[in-house]
């Protein structure tokens, strides 16, 4: 038997429109041998989250670049919650403020990449987490 | 969570109860066949379609206007959109739902993705497995999206209760489609972008081709992006189901699901059989077993093993 693939659902939340990061993190994630289920632009947390539980994935990574971050992040960990799935995993990239990340840490946001983080990093940093969880 | 309770709560609507067995049923672990056998099967059997065809050629976006369709009519749909795994790292970007974001919150409508994994070219092999789920979750019908490359178009016909070719003229699907002989796969064939330059051309062409055959399918014509032709394709595809439930033929094509099944078993069996067995090459190399007294030899131990 070959270890359990991890599940990775890519989302980009709200209105501002480009998601090419998104899409070169799906791929890395690919190329890392996850299963990224991508969802596209423009979606709200409540088609993120129930995207997530019917996929059953272990991690959401959310791109975001419009400065709603802690909206988005506080309405979909909060929906997590609700829908008793808060033991899938928050990851977050984009543009965020570092007065911004205790807040995003509290919410149960397990890592925060700013334009400058590899993919590597996130490759990693999304496998350790998923095994810590086990 | 036990695998009882979960099939339980699943049966009873549970999203992620549903969602939790379908991993199990696709990494094909223990809980997940204990969960399998505590499920009954439904009184009214569903209607399971596949939609295959080449990539790009609007299928996801045909799966989107037919959920929007049974909607209409109340009637509750599953999906399962398959995409190939790569052969190179194993992981995979499962994008067909991209599609079908207007029913993300519906309650009817539940959307899985999956890799294909392990198997060369064709389905992923928890498909079987995760019909009967839904089958005895209770939705009446359920969608098969797959990519008509190499053997997963086959694969979905012999799984499908009927499928639909879909060929549309923006991807040079014609030559293609009769070239693979896959058209002698589909119960339907489905010209899509029937708004572009070159779908009349296609459907002749199609339609030629088909004249040939001894019992041609029914080829229609659709724009899925605007829903055109899609309510004629579901009518298609009932009057077909009904018909194939009433003469016997649905338990055919169920007996060929369940055939393909085992089959995919059979060979899992035996390529964990072949892990390790070094020495059992050596010796047909030498001369010693023949390849035939090798396979029973192999197959002899793994079943000791359990
Ligand atoms: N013009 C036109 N474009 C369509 C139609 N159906 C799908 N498309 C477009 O074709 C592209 C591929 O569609 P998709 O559903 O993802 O194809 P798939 O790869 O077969 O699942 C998308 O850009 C769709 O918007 C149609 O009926 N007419
Ligand atoms: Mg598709």
């Amino acid at each position: 038997m070959s270890e359990p693939r991890i599940r990775v659902l890519v989302a980009k939340p709200g209105l501002d429109g480009h998601d090419r990061g998104a899409k070169i993190i799906a791929r890395a994630l690919r190329d890392a041998g996850m299963e990224v289920v991508y969802t596209g632009l423009r979606q709200t947390a409540e088609m993120i989250v129930s995207a997530a539980i019917q996929e059953d994935v272990d991690v959401i990574g959310l791109s975001i670049l419009s400065g709603a971050h802690l909206h988005y992040t506080t309405e979909i960990s909060r929906l997590l919650q609700e829908q008793g799935a808060s033991d899938i995993l928050l990851f977050l990239g984009g543009i965020i403020p570092t007065e911004d990340v205790p807040r995003l840490v509290a919410l149960g946001v397990k890592g925060i990449f700013t334009p400058g983080a590899s993919t590597a990093q996130v490759v990693s940093a999304i496998r350790q987490a998923v095994v810590e969880r086990h | 969570m036990k695998p009882l309770d979960l099939a339980r709560q699943a049966a009873q609507g549970d999203r992620r109860a549903l969602a939790q067995l379908l991993s199990w049923v696709e990494d094909d672990c223990p809980e997940g066949r204990a969960a399998l056998s505590a499920l009954v099967e439904p009184a009214q059997p569903a209607c399971v379609i596949g939609i295959t065809g080449s990539p790009g050629c609007g299928k996801s976006t045909l799966v989107d206007a037919l959920i929007a369709h049974l909607r209409q009519q109340d009637l509750s749909v599953a999906v399962l959109a398959v995409d190939p795994s790569s052969p190179f790292s194993g992981g995979a970007i499962l994008g067909d739902r991209i599609r079908m974001s207007r029913h993300f919150l519906d309650p009817g409508v539940f959307i899985r993705s999956l890799a294909s994994r392990g198997s060369l070219g064709g389905l992923a092999p928890g498909v079987p497995a995760a019909l009967r789920l839904f089958g005895a979750v209770g939705f009446p019908w359920v969608l098969i999206e797959t990519v008509g490359v190499g053997q997963s178009e086959i694969d979905v016909a012999e799984i499908a209760d009927l499928c639909a070719l879909v060929l549309s003229p923006a991807t040079g699907d014609g030559i293609q489609a009769f070239k693979a002989g896959i058209l002698e796969v589909a119960d339907v064939v489905v010209i899509n972008k029937a708004d572009l330059d070159g779908a009349l051309e296609l459907e002749r062409e199609v339609k030629a081709t088909l004249a040939l055959s001894s019992e041609p399918p029914p080829v229609l014509r659709t724009v899925a992006l605007s829903g055109e032709g899609v309510d004629q394709l579901y009518a298609v595809l009932s009057q077909l189901w009904t018909t194939l439930r009433d003469t016997g033929g649905l338990q055919q094509r169920r007996r060929r699901r369940t055939r393909y099944e085992v089959a995919a078993a059979l060979r899992q069996l035996a390529s964990q059989a072949l892990a390790g067995a070094e020495a059992v090459f050596e010796a047909v190399e030498d001369g010693r077993l023949s390849a035939q007294a090798a396979a029973e030899r192999l197959l002899a131990q793994r079943h000791q093993q359990g």
